[in-house]
């Protein structure tokens, strides 16, 4: 026992050393919230837990998919401290919320992109694999307006002079998203400007004229894998993650163009707007890949909180260095241009500290 | 020893005036107590009425009573109608009550008028009781994963030689559609039935069923005429229960209705119901699609409480009956 004893007082003190040097470093912890879209979500995710292993241990992100239009509505309302969403906010997107934030604040919302993504056809044809399909067009129009909707239709024959024998005697059953999504935005966005029969406009929830509703990506992904004949539209990392077949796309220019990260970046290097709300609803070089959309982060340009303030703007920055960037790759995922990157890291700087800011 | 017993006694007898008073107290204490929760379960209950009424209020006031038999759900156009969600939630509750209420009742007289011995029905009743614990996004999914494919040969059948009817036509059946969503539900609302109508027959007095037997009648005569009709009201309350909760249901109507938001008088084809609508478009709604999304809410809120009135005049009705 008496041998003990200096032992344990020994560690005692240790103890209390130990927890005396990491009291301060525990105090700095910074917590930062955000919320918005799921499109971006497995992203979003990826980064800042890579952030927060690799880069500072004290910096903890918590990102909410909830959804654009809920991480918008948490923005304007101050209840995180950025928001995401796939859709910009501007006089003509969302106009309603737009002027509600200026109103708010004072000041117009400050988006900033971070990555783009694209949209594949996946579809479930027994004896068709990968790739081997092409939608011309007025083939993907006919489908999502319901048009065509026998798989054995003339029109895809014609388009697909390998596969005549082998396009089943099967109705097309169209797979939509039933919740509100970022992905639908993107989709119909593309559909609304290529299709010119396509009644239902653009939004992150449409009506669809013909079709079945999944929840989800992964409902969409389990209900195609289960019908034969079935079609629907996923994001492009998803569609690699179930190993799902896609379909090679007819773009604005008329060549057949298959899904890579190079096609949907190409398709992406326009002129980006000076609020950066860029939408590219149909690409029109001869390899631009036809389905690609952005998403943006939204951020105040006042915070109350310095330390806070420098923790965001310098996760943010990192995501657009070479490890963010790399993770974008990885997950398919499309990184902005430097030019573009320079402009962002222009706004992340003019960001100021207001002791009276909403946040 | 025995003093201290006395004193104890004697202590008691002085303290039984003490005593009446203070579990008055406690009696009148605890009646209010109950009477402000009760109050307070109102209160609540008015609330969440008046907040959703609050917040539908942009819709109610754009489409009116328009709302309720427009066949469109348009977010991008601002045009919004629940009537084929009104159309879908009735016919997946009342499809699934068809299914459910002979199940139910079959089950429960099983159970109770000693067809088997108890270790047969004992371990049954347990595992319809455990049916009401699996959570309803797992019914989803198994609805998903092994129902649809396993009925969406005998739908087919069915959709080929009964094309003439209504409720089974349209092009051959897929995968998700109302049918399906009601058969999940009856296997969730089934042993609510199940349940309430088996304690129904076994709190209803002995003699009655002995009664029966000794004037002569079979089994089932006793079944059919006696413990049926005496146990009527439970039976009707069961029903109603299990109503309610095939009339509220979310998740399964969500993942298995296909979600298209058109109306379809087949039930082999793709709807959606209103429960399913707010839960799937809610997060990504528009401001006035939010409000649209409440206004659906108080309309599910005003049908619920249609269905509990009218349950309550036909349970009101068969107890005149009884007497």
């Amino acid at each position: 026992m008496r041998s003990l004893l200096p032992i344990s007082v020994l560690s005692l003190a240790a103890l209390a050393v130990g927890s005396l040097g990491t009291a301060p470093a525990r105090a700095q912890t910074i917590q930062i919230s955000g919320a918005g879209a799921t499109f971006a979500a497995p992203l979003l995710q990826r980064w800042f837990d890579a952030y927060n292993r690799t880069v500072n241990p004290n910096v903890q992100v918590s990102y909410q998919s909830v959804g654009s239009g809920a991480g918008l509505e948490q923005y304007i309302n101050g209840t995180v401290d950025f928001g995401a969403s796939e859709g910009p906010m501007n006089e003509k997107n969302n106009r309603s919320r737009f002027e509600n934030f200026v109103a708010k604040f004072g000041y117009k919302p400050l988006q900033l992109p971070l990555a783009g993504g694209a949209i594949e056809f996946a579809y479930n044809l027994p004896g068709i694999g990968d790739e081997e399909l092409i939608l011309k067009r007025e083939t993907y129009c006919g489908i999502v307006t319901g048009e065509i909707d026998k798989w054995n239709d003339i029109r895809i024959k014609a388009q697909n002079p390998t596969l005549v024998d082998r396009l089943p005697d099967l109705p097309i059953t169209w797979v939509h998203r039933s919740d509100g999504s970022g992905t639908t935005f993107v989709f119909t966005n593309h559909i609304n400007a290529a299709c010119p029969n396509w009644p239902s406009g653009v939004g992150t929830s449409v009506e669809w004229p013909v079709g079945i509703g999944a929840q989800g990506n992964e409902g969409v992904a389990a209900t195609i894998k289960q019908e034969p004949g079935a079609i629907g539209y996923v994001n492009q990392s998803f569609a690699k993650l179930e190993k799902m077949d896609t379909a090679r796309l007819e773009n604005k220019a008329g060549k057949i163009v298959s899904f890579s990260t190079e096609a949907a970046s190409a398709a992406l290097d326009a002129p980006v707007p000076e609020d950066f709300a860029l939408l590219v609803p149909d690409p029109e070089g001869p390899d631009h890949y036809p389905i690609v959309g952005l998403f943006w982060v939204m951020v105040y340009r006042e915070y109350r909180n310095e330390a806070l303030l420098n923790a965001l703007v310098d996760v943010f920055k990192w995501t657009q260095g070479p490890e963010g960037q790399a993770i974008t790759r990885e997950l398919d995922y499309i990184p902005m241009p430097d030019s573009v990157i320079k402009r962002i890291f222009a706004e992340l700087d003019a960001i100021t500290v207001n002791p009276n800011a909403v946040r | 020893m025995t003093s201290a017993a006395r004193d104890f006694e004697s202590s008691q007898d002085i303290n039984i005036e003490k005593k009446m008073d203070s579990s008055r107290i406690l009696d009148v204490g605890f009646v209010r107590l109950t009477l402000v929760l009760s109050i307070f379960a109102g209160i609540l209950l008015i609330l969440v009425i008046l907040q959703t009424t609050e917040a539908a209020l942009p819709a109610i006031q754009q489409f009116g009573l328009e709302f309720l038999v427009t066949s469109r759900w348009n977010p991008v156009e601002n045009i919004f109608g629940v009537l084929p969600q009104i159309y879908g939630t009735l016919m997946t509750s009342l499809v699934a009550l068809v299914f459910a209420v002979p199940l139910g009742i079959g089950t429960a007289i099983f159970l109770t008028e000693d067809f088997a011995p108890k270790w047969i029905t004992v371990p049954i009743g347990f595992a319809i009781e455990l049916i009401v614990a699996i959570p309803s996004v797992v019914l989803g999914l198994w609805g998903i994963f092994v129902l649809i494919p396993a009925v969406r040969p005998i739908f087919r059948a069915i959709n080929e030689s009964m094309k003439w009817f209504p409720l089974f036509g349209g092009p051959a059946p897929r995968g998700p559609s109302l049918l399906i969503v009601s058969l999940v539900l009856s296997i969730m609302i089934c042993p609510i039935i199940a349940s309430i109508t088996r304690s129904t027959f076994e709190s209803l007095p002995r003699n009655l069923r002995d009664g029966a037997l000794a004037l002569g009648a079979t089994r089932w005569e006793t079944i059919l005429t006696v413990m049926i009709p005496a146990g009527l009201s439970g039976i009707v309350s069961s029903i109603m229960l299990a109503m309610g909760r095939a009339l509220g249901e979310t998740m399964v109507a969500a993942m298995i209705s296909g979600n298209a938001n058109r109306i379809n008088i087949s039930l082999m084809q793709p709807g959606s119901t209103i429960t399913g609508l707010i839960a799937s478009q809610f997060g990504e709604a528009g401001r006035l699609q939010v409000s649209a999304l409440m206004y659906a809410g108080v309309v599910l809120m005003i049908l619920t409480l249609v269905v509990n009135v009218l349950a309550e005049i036909v349970i009101r009705r068969f107890q005149n009956l009884e007497q």
